[in-house]
């Protein structure tokens, strides 16, 4: 075992007691607990002022969990609500879910907003200290280059509606006025449907087009690029429908210049909005990427 | 490290206080993220999202199935 590299830092200028410190002589098995990790960065006074600074879940105090250069910004969750049925069980109910997400979420941004720091996947969760200095061992190589590519960058996110309900608000189409008055009621009813059809035909057309003209406007800006789903679902409360959701990586100076790139995209398009979000912690492009994935 | 250890990046600055879509924040933290391996207590990948009332409102968590365009 090297010990002399790995460090459990408790909140160490801080001189009140952590509820569940390990031993300064090596971390002990809690079983009362488990350790949550939010991101991992370079070991350094940063995240451990982050650390010391910011709570997480439940309000628990952050500590880092250091090996090879790395850190953990982690906290010690009770293992009865925290533990893998506790997870679960907190997963599947909507407002836990939501309070979870918000919570993992606004701790990876202040620490980020601090020093670059590679967001974990919702509910990461280990049974101690101990097996997070393993995992960080284990993967330093892979951590560090991931780190090192987000070192400066920022995600903003693009999101393209089609919202044929907005385009009609708007301006009703010529067809529509120039109906046959002398055509009869049930003809230029059937009218009206095929020019709705059609209207709404254009305006996906149009949105694909908007969504195809987002990259060719953000080259040279962006240093990558991942395909998220489409939104869908009772969350994906945006008017119209949802038809594509990218992710971009970007230099965090370069964030004014992307906003200024895709201003006026959907303006002749009728029907077509263009969402910007973020900036965000880079979260879609912390997961190295798959083989024969979207990246 | 050198300096009071405070590098704010700019692109984050206006952060603080925003209410941010849920939709959007699961589409990050589901899907994105480092995924660690290791002696997981647990993670998203575990977890068996039977229920179907929150399989249709995170449908974001099914990368495998593409976009249809």
């Amino acid at each position: 075992m090297r010990t002399d590299t790995d460090a459990v830092t408790g909140p160490a200028a801080d001189p009140a007691p952590a509820p569940a410190a390990a031993p300064a002589t090596g971390p002990a098995a809690d079983p009362g607990h488990v350790t949550y990790v939010y991101a991992v960065g370079r070991a350094g006074t940063p995240l451990d002022e982050a650390a010391r600074r910011l709570t997480g879940l439940a309000e628990s105090p952050l500590r880092t969990v250091g090996a090879d250069g790395l850190a953990a910004l982690v906290s010690s969750l009770p293992a009865d609500a925290y533990g893998a049925d506790g997870m679960r069980a907190r997963m599947e109910d909507l407002a836990e879910l939501e309070a979870l997400a918000r919570t993992h979420h606004a701790t990876v941004e202040a620490a980020y907003a601090s020093t670059t720091v590679l967001p974990m996947r919702l509910a990461t969760v280990y049974l101690d200290d101990t097996r997070v200095v393993e995992m960080l061992r284990e993967r330093s190589g892979d951590l560090g280059a991931l780190l090192s590519s987000l070192e400066g960058q920022v995600e903003l996110g693009v999101k393209v509606y089609a919202d044929p309900s907005a385009a009609s608000a708007r301006s009703p189409g010529p067809d529509v006025a120039a109906a046959d008055p002398a055509a009869g009621p049930g003809r230029a009813y059937l009218q009206r449907r095929r020019t709705q059809r059609r209207d709404r035909r254009d305006i996906y057309r149009a949105a694909g087009a908007v969504a195809a003209q987002v990259p060719e406007r953000l080259a040279g800006l962006v240093r990558a690029r991942v395909a998220h789903r489409p939104q869908q679902g009772e969350l994906a409360s945006g008017a119209g429908e949802n038809i594509a959701n990218d992710a971009y990586l970007v230099p965090a100076e370069q964030v004014g210049e992307f906003r200024r790139a895709l201003a006026g995209l959907s303006d002749a398009a009728p029907g077509v909005r263009v969402e910007i979000t973020g900036p965000w912690v880079p979260y879609s492009f912390a997961t190295p990427p798959r083989p024969g994935g979207t990246t | 490290m050198i300096g009071d250890g405070e590098e704010s990046l700019p692109g984050l600055g206006d952060l603080a206080g925003r209410q941010v879509a849920l939709i959007d924040i699961l589409d990050r933290l589901l899907t994105g993220g480092a995924v660690l391996t290791g002696d997981l207590v647990l993670s998203v990948a575990d977890v068996d999202l039977v229920r179907i009332n929150l399989r249709a409102v995170i449908h974001s968590i099914t990368p495998d199935d593409p976009a249809p365009w």
